[in-house]
Formats: C-alpha cells, structure tokens, sequence
C-alpha cells in the first residue's frame, strides 16, 4: 500500500520528536520513572497478581467447602480437564456471542462516532453526553429494561411478528416460537447495548484527533471519499477501532447478566457456570479452572489480535 | 418458616426450607462477590473453630443491622422507602434499625457470607433471615448464636404451637420464624385457561415456550417429584434425578423459557409468561395490580417453607437483636407486615389483629392456613453438603447449558 507509507510518514511528522535526545528536566533523578509507576504496580500487584495467583491455587484444591480444601503438591489439575470437557459449549458460545455484539458495536459505533467527531459542529457535548447518558442509570437496571421492550405482548416483537421478520430470525436460529426475549438474540442485542459507549468513545478519540487536512490532502490527489475514508481515515482510527473491540469483547466474553436476564436455560455463557459453581454449587476449584481458562483464553485472543492489529498503531 | 409436614401441621420432623431467589439482585451482589471469593477463599477454607463471642455493643450503639429478603416487610403506602413497624420500633425503643434488602438467594448468601463466618468475623449484620436449610446449615457449623429466650417473652407467648419443636432445632434453641410460605402453580387467567398440574405445566401445548420456572431445585424438582407419586419427605438419590430428567425434557422440547427467582412477576405482568411456579405471597400481592395472576396448589401438593430469624456468632448488637425479634413477634405488628408480605403468619393472636387492619385477609388460607389447606402441603427432607452439592451440579446442568 504506497499511500500507507506516505500517509505513515506524514502521520509521524505531526508528532514531536521524542527520545533520547529530549534533554531531561532539571532536578529530575534516574529514579523519577520508577516513582511515578510504584502506586500503579502496587495497586497491580495487591489487586491483580496476588489475586490471580490465589485463583490459580485454588484451582488446584482438592477436598469440598464443607470438608475444607487441601492442596497437595502438584495440584489436582484433573479439575481443568473435567471443567473443560464438561463446559467447552459455554466458553464456545460466550466467544461467539462476545463477538457478535463486538461487531454489531462496530457496526453501530463506527458512523456515530465519525459523526460526533468529524460533522457534529456545535452539538458535539451534547452527543458525547448522551453517548454516555446511560451509565448514569446502573447496568442490571437497564438490562432489565430490555425485559420491558422486548416482551411477547409488547410493541416491538408485535411488530416484528407482524412483518414476519421473527419466523425468518426463527429460521436462522437466533429466535425462538415468535419470541425475542429469552433468545439468543436477545442475549446478543443485550451485549451491544450494554457495551456500546465502550467502542464509541475510543473511535470517537481517534478520529476527533485525526488531522483533517490529510483528508484535503487525500481528496486533492484524486481520491474518491470512498478511498479517501478506506485509505486515510480507517487506518487512522484504527488504534480506536482496535482499542473499542477490545473493551467490547473482554468484558462481554465475561458478562453473565444479559444470558442471566435476557437469555434462556438453553443458551448460558461460562460466567454463568462461574457463577453457579461459585454460589450454587459451591465447588470453588472448578469455578476458579473456569476463570482462569477464561482469563487465558482473553489474553491469549488479545494477544493474538493486537500482533494482527500492529502494536505500534496503538497510541 | 417452618413447614407443614404431609401429615400434621407444621412442624414433623425434617422440615426444610425453600429458598427464594432473587436474582436480579443477587447478579449485582454476585459481580462484586465473584472477583473476591478466590481471595478470600485461600485466606480460610478450613473450617476452624469458633472463637469466642465478641462484646455486645447494644447498651452504646442503639442500633441494630438487619438483612433480609425483598418485599418481605411491610410499606408505607404512600412511600416505598418506609417501614412503619421498623419506624415504630425505633419509637419504641429508641434503637434504630439499618434494614437491608440483600438476601435474594440463600444458597448465594450463605456462600458469601461463609469466609467471614469461618474466619470467626463479625459480618456487620445482627439479625439474617436464612431458609431453614441454610439455617440448619450454619446451626452444624456453629456460625449461629442461641437465643436468649428471657429477652424474646412475645415469642415465648405467641409462636404458633406448630412452629415450636422442628427437627432441625428443638425447641428453638437457635431460631424464630419470620414468615412461612409456599410454591405453586401461578397463571394469568386473562391469557390462559387454568393449569392445574405440574405435568400441564411443563407439556400442555398451548403453553409452549410461556412457562418459566423457579431456579431453586428445591421448589422445582420437588414439586415434579410430587407430582410423579413420590413422598418428598424421604425421596431417593434415583427419584431426584428422574424428576430432574423431566425438567430437561421440558427445556429441551423449548416448553421452558426461563428459570427465575421472583422476577418471574415481570414476566408474567409483561405478557412473557402465561403460566410458571411461583411463591403464593408473590402471586398475592400481583393481585391488586393485575387481577388475573391467579395462585394455585398444583393437583398434587404444593411445597411449604420458611425463612427463620438468626443471630450470627459474632454480631455485636445482640441485645438490640433480641429486642427485634421480640417485637416482631406482638401480634399487632405480625399484622401489619402480613398485610403486606401476605405470607403465612406465625404469630398467634395475628389474626384477630387482621380484622382491624383488613378484614378481607383474615379469612385468606395463604396468611392463615385452615386445616383443609395445609392438607396440601408437603415440606421436603433436608439434605447434607454432599448430597447439596451433588443435586446442585446435576440441575444447574439443567439450569444453564
């Protein structure tokens, strides 16, 4: 992609050099950087990687709630073959519905946000605003709302149901019986719902910061909009987009609440077998292998991706 | 609550409690709790023996901390918000009551609460109000304080004699009733013919994909093993798990949208749902909005529980407590929360004072049972962690796939 490299090296003439030629401030010591990052390692190290490592541990428990656990050197890593066999369909159908409302979010987001930052004039606050409007409501409130409007007799599954458009979601399985409540679908539209300011926000960051002249730029060498926002403004936003899926995918890959409410027996994803072993069952070394094949699971798929995706491109 | 026994009003041996859940709130309570339990877990899974009792703090600090379930007291008609026998008791005593609503599932709870129980902590809370299984639970274990029965003399003079001697706690050594009730079928009569029975519920075709059932096991698969002939005060390893075959079956054939714990209501209110198992004070209080929502005793039995008051080991306003419980338990107040709650009542003496408050409700079988009433019911045998744990792991199988 020729234009790629032009536009990567006007991209980098925007920036102010940094680096080891920056001259360092006065009374500044070696010592500075360390400073500023101990609170947050601190914070990483009690809240995050001591944790982590009691989940692994207890993961490896033998024993019952009741009896008490025990750990016996090498660990009962039974429990992680056991927990898989028995819930791969739920890891499987939380990935696949993570990534449906990702891109649904995508989808969503992508216009709104190059609305907001590049065409919104005046009103740009006020759509930012009420992009996040709905967290100031809690988030088991609004899904419950969404029991509200998609119930049987309501409004939009009447109509839907009129229009046929159920039968042809009935046939392509992500309904049930003329219903949208307590299907897949539901559990899906759910997802996007809930973590759609997630993907807006970052996009929006990006674009907003896009400089709008190399679009002048691109549309003065003969560009079409069409190429110009293929090739100038969706490599631009790319750290956005790449940013948004993240804080999509993660945490609805995660999320128990919408199969909780919105969904059906039929259709669980794992936080919910996370959370029935934690609380119903109370078998904490299963539930603790699940989360943490979880966790495993999300990095390694992050990982992959943000390689894919190109690290340097995420400011 | 303690339960009617098949035979003779509450109170055989092996009464056991349904829980409620409440899930929509127990999700909220559970996303936080789910990131802490490993961390906690490791600090104390052993179960360790109890330390001795902290100071009671009830002649410094008039107050004293109450949990317990949703919608299980009674309201100010004009302001939700409001209690007025908690206000009244406040006037009374001068103590004041920090009430929370965060009990939505016992089993939940329990499982919350047990690293600071086993750690001998205090759990900020003087008063719980576990089902009688769990309640039985934490008795075992000794998470629990026995009661002070010289400060409880309403209790003494009122609670019901069926009530008095369970098998899980002889003469009530550690625990009171706070109401009992039932499960059942609940229908819209606008929007369905009548269901009678559990096996109408979970195959009749015109209900398909509109029935919704109640995520415990102990409401569910109990009354599915009732309506299969079995006496669930002494059912088999072998009955339970062809009584939860049937569910499966159910929710394979897409009869089953959804397991719930209270929010069935919405669903119901909302059309979702025509017809599901329900708790008889829920369905009661549906009524003045929506005066179809009909409660039935399914054809063969309906389950009686109840949810009992403990004090945990370490509280520090025991004293408070005790005055609480006591309270609760003058026949004035029993009144004013069942007027409500429209559960059973334990108190005696709750029933005359009804004719004051509501004269329709003094004659309601679901506030006070008559004989022919609690003829339907059928309380279900206790079983121990291991069984617990097993029939846990065979229904949520169910519960979620």
């Amino acid at each position: 992609m020729s234009g790629g490299a032009v536009l990567a090296t006007s991209v980098e003439q925007q920036e102010p050099r940094r680096g080891p030629d920056l001259p360092r401030a006065v009374g500044t010591s070696r010592a500075t950087p360390y400073l500023l990052l101990s609170p947050g390692m601190l914070w990483l190290a009690v809240f995050f990687v001591v944790p982590t490592l009691m989940l692994l541990v207890t993961s490896l428990y033998t024993g019952s709630l009741d009896q008490g656990y025990t750990f016996e050197f090498p660990g009962h890593w039974a429990t992680y073959s056991n927990a898989l066999t028995e819930y791969w369909p739920q890891f499987l159908r939380s990935f696949l519905f993570a990534g449906l409302a990702t891109v649904f979010c995508l989808v969503l987001a992508y216009p709104l946000a190059y609305f907001i930052a590049l065409r919104s004039g005046a009103w740009k606050s006020t759509l930012l605003v009420l992009v996040i409007a709905p967290f100031f409501t809690s988030f088991l409130i609004r899904t419950l709302a969404w029991k509200t409007i998609l119930a049987d007799d309501g409004a939009v599954v009447r109509t839907l149901n009129s229009l046929h458009i159920t039968d042809l979601l009935t046939w392509l399985h992500l309904t049930e019986a003329d219903r949208i409540l307590n299907t897949p679908l539901a559990v899906v539209l759910g997802l996007t719902y809930n973590f759609l300011p997630f993907m807006v926000l970052p996009i929006y960051a990006s674009l907003d910061r896009m400089d709008g002249r190399l679009v002048e730029a691109a549309q003065d060498l003969y560009a079409s909009s069409w190429a110009a926002l293929r090739k100038v403004t969706w490599p631009l936003s790319l750290p956005g987009v790449v940013a948004g899926t993240l804080l999509t995918f993660i945490p609805a890959a995660g999320d128990y609440i919408n199969a909780e409410l919105l969904g059906t027996a039929k259709v669980s994803m794992i936080g919910n077998v996370i959370q029935d072993q934690f609380f119903v069952v109370t078998d904490y070394p299963t539930a603790s292998a699940l989360s943490f094949v979880l966790m495993l699971a999300i990095i390694s798929m992050v990982f992959f991706y943000v390689r894919r995706a190109g690290t340097e491109e995420l400011v | 609550m303690t339960m009617a026994s098949r035979t003779g009003i509450f109170g055989e041996p092996g009464p056991r409690g349904m829980s409620r859940r409440r899930l929509l709130a127990a999700g909220a309570a559970s996303a936080g709790a789910l990131t802490l339990a490993p961390l906690m877990t490791a600090c104390g899974t052993k179960p360790t023996a109890s330390s001795s009792l902290a100071p009671d703090l009830s002649d410094t600090e008039h107050v004293v901390n109450f949990s317990n379930w949703q919608l299980y007291i009674d309201v100010d008609e004009n302001d939700a918000t409001k209690h007025p026998t908690l206000d009244g008791f406040t006037q009374k005593t001068g103590i004041t009551v920090n009430y929370s609503e965060d009990i939505d599932d016992a089993d939940v709870f329990s499982a919350k609460l047990m690293p600071t129980f086993k750690a001998g902590q205090d759990t900020g809370r003087d008063i719980l109000v576990p089902t009688e299984e769990v309640g039985t639970k934490w008795i075992r274990a000794g998470f629990v304080e026995k009661l002070d029965k010289a400060l409880l003399p309403n209790v003494t003079a009122n609670l019901l004699d069926s009530l008095r001697n369970p098998a899980w706690d002889p003469d009530r050594v550690y625990t009171v009733p706070w109401q009992t009730g039932c499960t059942g079928i609940a229908f819209d009569s606008s929007k369905t013919k009548p269901v009678n029975t559990i096996t109408e519920l979970l195959t009749r075709p015109d209900l398909h994909g509109k029935v919704a059932l109640i995520r415990d096991w102990r409401d569910t698969v109990c009354l599915v093993m009732l309506e299969m002939g079995v006496d669930i005060g002494t059912y088999t390893d072998d009955q339970f798990m062809a009584a939860v075959e049937v569910v499966q079956k159910a929710v394979d054939s897409g009869q089953v949208r959804a397991f719930t714990g209270n929010n069935y209501t919405e669903l119901l209110v909302n059309g979702s749902v025509h017809a599901c198992l329900a708790w008889s004070g829920d369905i009661v209080q549906l009524q003045y909005d929506a005066p179809g929502m009909t409660y039935v005793p399914p054809e063969s039995g309906q389950l009686i529980w109840g949810d009992t008051m403990v004090i945990p080991e370490q509280a520090q306003h025991r004293k408070n407590a005790h005055e609480l419980i006591n309270y609760y338990y003058d026949p004035a107040v029993a009144a004013r929360v069942s007027a409500t709650v429209q559960y059973i009542c334990p108190v005696k003496g709750a029933q005359s004072e009804m004719e004051k408050i509501d004269p329709t409700l003094v004659d309601n079988p679901l506030i006070f049972p008559d004989a022919a009433f609690l003829a339907t019911t059928h309380t279900s045998r206790l079983v121990d962690e291991a069984t617990q744990a097993r029939y846990a792991d065979a229904w949520t199988k169910v519960t979620g796939t």
